[in-house]
């Protein structure tokens, strides 16, 4: 590619740049989130061998990426559907995601929710709900807890620019700025909610905008650099974790699909696709490291057949796992001991 | 006459009142530029304009809440939650607001609440649920629930015509799954009238949306064996039709109550409560209720399945309490 | 938290611009003489155990509620919360009614079905509020949304305190005004306490407007004790809505004298505090006002407002307590049209 390298002229300097190894991580990273979700939503959604709906973040995985490589062992995570790099990052297998997203017994949720619906507080990541914004005040009580018990721990919640527009987005994010709770709120600007651009859904252009009437920093972030994403992230982590209270940080980016797998996105003017398709999160961190000489084409090529090799393997184990029986349907309604 | 499907009468009458009433107007997520998650407001943001057909923000409470500031002054706003699972986000506003203004200071509220509700499409607990019951207990509200594309068009126009605020709980699986013929000409189907879809002396069953079907299987399955069943689909929730309720289960003598939503605290232990208060001696065995287990909707197949009243379980029950 | 003032004398300073005449100016003392007096006489009558149920007051704050009220034009649709008796005073309802009301008799206008400010008329412009609060702002963003679909002149107006803007209702309902362009107005009544929970814990800036950029829309303080920068203020947001630019924001600084409600003597708040704001008591400093331009009204003039307005009462108690309880046929009346 002809193009200048990220680090061009124009682009702030970065207070926290990561080491090599930590840009390799998330190259991998980013890649077998891409992996997982073209194969999920691509291939075997279209195959009919997916159970119910699938909700993707293609063109997005800079940013769970890019903040999840911070999370501490217990750090608490309350992520949104788009966020598959917090469930990777976090240990969670391919395997038990793609059994997730097939019913399957041995998917996270034993096949009682679907897709993204999935969480485990052994990971410390808490199943986000179809009623967006409502982990918002989650997150706070989580956080509330931290701080309480003096801990060293922070809460991370992810949501889209969507669910700000909810009330308990709102409730939620009040209180934990008067609390000056150690939690991080991540908003993914991917610019449509559903069908819904975002001039429709608020008349502001940076959700970052509301962060100075909860009392708290807010920033600004492109969402598909995700260099820059580490940096905020961990300023914002750091700042949650001295006792320095929430912060909100917007990140800019695209959604590069439709809503879910049967969206066309015809609302969509397809110039947009195209702007944003050069913006690609993870050409742009292989171009930055190519041209840092820290990956090759060759190195590039086998990290992505390692990928599709794990995502393989995880399809081929998912397909094999049984269905939950029917009478395990009234089981864990409440506490079995 | 023409076939039309279930979704594309609710379509249909919600189109026929905006042109017939110009202060009938849509807000909700999506509704406009998409024409609905499901379709059913297509066409219309091109038809009536932006004005009519508002696309909102993830607001539930501002929609339901927007949507009874302007019946207020006048208008009659159709007030879509994109899965009634969302309700719930709105719930203050509906319970606390629309449905006490007119006992408290005589200011009416006429809206429509509707959305895709119930399960059987692998939508998991958020996409499939079945609210009837939050909202059974709240004075001031009705709720309907067509089950045939007749009543759902027939229902939507009865509840935008209202004066009180209607809860339209329309069945997603229901949605393309089901046509008949309709009339040409405007027809209205009252709110708190069942409709008797199939007659039999032995046994009732007294259901409702998506469950009508079910029951009909099961009658057929069970005239085989000369058990000939009543089949009473309420149609309305909230007000019941008690009359209904009670002609039947003095006919037949026994009664299976079903529906789709969870059985403890569903409406349907109202129904047999009543019938048990004013049909007592008329009884021949327990009233037997048949709905899902207390659990929340599970989404992998096979719990789903067994979560949800399937046929065979309807005729197990019909000839127990036949045989009774 | 509200901050005391250190001159010794609060003096209502006249707004630029603003037009007013010799009537008007002596409705305004009017108005609030009658909110200042109407609510003592409830005092007493709850004493009495005449008032059916809590009683609120808004000693402190009538300039609020009747400089924001006068502002408003024929058409314009108006909801009080509960400390705004004031203003549908000024709406033009009956002592009487009011009376009757609070005392759950037959006359008052909801015949016993509900009480305090919970009336109104759609006729008259006046919508009943119900307890939870805030939920009156997604309402009138409605009521609002209704007029620019009939490009109606008009303005919908309703107030929230400090409490109330940490609900669900307040943000989605001021999100959807704002993207929707509609004219609403709402006034953030910051009195310094929700109950018993000041302000520093209700939201985590000091001016709470500032949290009108978030929304997009238009903000601005007020002194809400000078009842001629109240009316100012509105009308200004009045002919901003009326233009189309969408909904207003304005945050009225003021303070809550009594307790939450009649029955909470409010030890939480600090004696010197309370002391500090009885010196800008709305009342008084507009009687001085009144009384340093004798061009407008002589002291004489304002006494004799002050006897009408006992006679006023004196009748209004009379015939409010004669009337009778609702009968209990009248029940199961109204709860479907």
């Amino acid at each position: 590619m002809a193009e200048q390298p990220m680090m061009s002229a124009g682009r702030k300097r970065l207070a926290n740049v990561p080491d090599t190894e930590a840009k390799l991580k998330m190259l991998h990273y980013m890649k077998l989130v891409r992996e997982i979700e073209d194969r999920i939503e691509r291939k075997l959604y279209r195959q009919g061998r997916i159970v119910g709906g699938v909700y993707v973040g293609r063109g997005q995985e800079a940013i769970s990426v890019g903040t999840a490589i911070h999370m501490q062992k217990d750090d608490v995570v309350a992520p949104s559907h788009r966020d598959m790099g917090v469930f990777l990052m976090r240990g969670i297998t391919p395997q038990r995601i793609i059994a997730q997203y097939m019913g399957r017994r041995t998917g996270l949720t034993r096949g009682r929710d679907g897709n993204m619906h999935m969480g485990d507080m052994d990971y410390n990541v808490i199943a986000f709900v179809s009623h967006l914004g409502d982990n918002v005040p989650v997150a706070a009580g989580a956080a509330l807890v931290f701080k309480q018990r003096g801990e060293k721990r922070v809460a991370l919640c992810y949501n889209g620019e969507g669910a700000t527009s909810r009330g308990d987005w709102h409730e939620g994010i009040n209180f934990a700025s008067i609390h000056r709770l150690p939690v991080v709120y991540f908003v993914n600007n991917n610019a449509y909610a559903y069908s819904t651009p975002l001039s429709v859904q608020m008349a502001i252009e940076d959700v970052a905008i509301r962060a100075e009437g909860y009392g708290i920093p807010g920033e600004v972030v492109d969402g598909n650099d995700v260099l820059a994403v580490y940096d905020a992230a961990k300023r914002a982590i750091d700042l949650a974790r001295s006792g320095g209270g929430p912060s909100l940080v917007e990140f800019k980016t695209f959604r590069m699909t439709g809503h879910s797998a049967h969206d066309d996105a015809g609302y969509v003017p397809p110039e947009l696709f195209e702007e944003w398709k050069k913006k690609d999160p993870i050409l742009r961190l292989e171009e930055t490291l190519i041209s840092e000489s820290v990956l090759t084409s060759a190195k590039r090529d086998q990290m992505q057949k390692e990928c599709e090799k794990i995502i393989d393997d995880a399809v081929d184990w998912a397909e094999q796992q049984p269905f939950p029986a029917p009478e395990e349907v009234t089981r864990d309604v409440y506490y079995e001991g | 006459m023409a076939v039309t499907t279930y979704i594309d009468a609710i379509r249909e009458g919600i189109w026929e009142e905006m042109e017939k009433d110009e202060r009938v107007f849509i807000l909700g997520e999506d509704v406009g530029i998409y024409g609905g998650a499901f379709k059913v407001t297509k066409g219309m943001l091109d038809h009536f304009g932006p004005m009519r057909v508002i696309d909102t923000p993830i607001a539930e409470s501002a929609i339901v809440g927007a949507a009874i500031g302007a019946a207020l002054v006048g208008m009659r706003p159709v007030a879509e939650m994109q899965f009634i699972d969302f309700i719930s986000c709105a719930f203050d506003q509906i319970v606390n607001f629309a449905a006490k203004c007119r006992y408290r200071w005589g200011a009416g509220v006429p809206i429509v609440v509707r959305g895709p509700c119930g399960g059987g499409v692998h939508g998991g607990p958020f996409h499939s649920q079945n609210p009837e019951a939050y909202f059974f207990n709240v004075p001031g509200l009705k709720i309907v629930c067509p089950s045939t594309a007749y009543d759902a068009k027939g229902l939507i126009k009865a509840a935008i015509r209202d004066p009180d605020p209607v809860l339209y709980f329309e069945h997603k699986y229901l949605y393309r799954r089901i046509k008949e013929d309709l009339p040409a000409e405007d027809f209205v189907v009252p709110i708190g009238k069942a409709a008797l879809r199939r007659e039999g002396d032995d046994l009732s069953i007294i259901t409702y949306g998506a469950m009508v079907y079910k029951a009909l299987e099961a009658a057929e399955e069970l005239a085989k064996s000369g058990i000939e069943v009543d089949v009473l689909d309420l149609r309305t929730i909230l007000p019941l039709d008690e009359e209904a309720i009670l002609t039947t289960a003095k006919k037949t003598s026994k009664v299976i109550v079903l529906h789709e939503a969870t059985k403890t605290g569903g409406p349907g232990g109202e129904v047999v409560a009543r019938i048990a208060e004013k049909a007592f001696e008329y009884l021949d065995g327990p009233i037997v209720r048949i709905a899902p287990p207390d659990t929340p909707v599970p989404y992998s197949p096979p719990l789903e399945d067994a979560f949800l009243p399937q046929t065979h379980d309807i005729v197990a029950a019909a000839r127990k309490l036949a045989a009774y | 938290m509200a901050n005391p003032s250190t001159s010794d004398t609060y003096t209502i300073d006249v707004p630029k611009g603003l037009v007013l005449d010799r009537t008007a100016s002596l409705e305004l003392y009017y108005f609030m003489a009658l909110n200042r007096k109407l609510e003592e006489r409830l005092s007493s009558l709850y004493r009495q155990n005449k008032v059916v149920g809590g009683l609120y007051s808004s000693l402190g704050q009538e300039a609020c509620s009747v400089g924001s009220a006068y502002a408003l034009e024929r058409g314009d649709f108006f909801a009080p919360m509960i400390r705004n008796l004031g203003g549908l005073l000024v709406r033009g309802v009956d002592p009487v009614l009011v009376i009757g009301q609070y005392c759950a008799r037959e006359i008052g206008p909801t015949r016993g079905k509900d009480l305090n400010v919970h009336f109104g008329w759609i006729d008259r412009g006046i919508v009943s509020p119900i307890s939870m609060l805030a939920s009156l702002v997604p309402v009138f963003s409605g009521i609002a949304l209704e007029m620019k679909m009939h490009n109606k002149k008009n303005v919908a107006m309703t107030y929230v305190g400090d409490g109330a803007t940490s609900t669900t209702d307040f943000h989605e309902g001021m999100n959807f005004a704002a993207v929707q362009k509609v004219p609403m107005i709402v006034i953030v009544e910051n009195n310094g306490y929700a109950y018993s929970t000041p302000v520093d814990r209700q939201f985590n800036v000091k001016d709470f407007v500032v949290r009108a950029k978030g929304y997009g829309c238009y903000g601005e303080m007020v002194d809400g004790n000078n009842v001629l920068a109240v009316l100012d203020v509105i009308r200004r947001a009045r002919a901003r809505c009326v233009a189309g630019d969408g909904p207003v924001l304005i945050e009225a600084k003021t303070f809550r004298r009594k307790g939450h409600a009649e029955h909470d003597d409010a030890g939480y708040v600090p004696a010197a505090l309370r002391a500090e704001w009885e010196k800008k008591d709305p009342l008084d400093a507009y009687r001085r006002f009144l009384s340093a331009h004798r061009v407008i009204a002589s002291d004489q003039e304002l006494a004799e407002i002050d006897a009408k307005i006992v006679e006023i009462l004196d009748a209004a108690v009379d015939t409010a307590l004669a009337s009778p309880f609702p009968d209990p046929s009248t029940l199961m009346e109204n709860v479907y049209g």
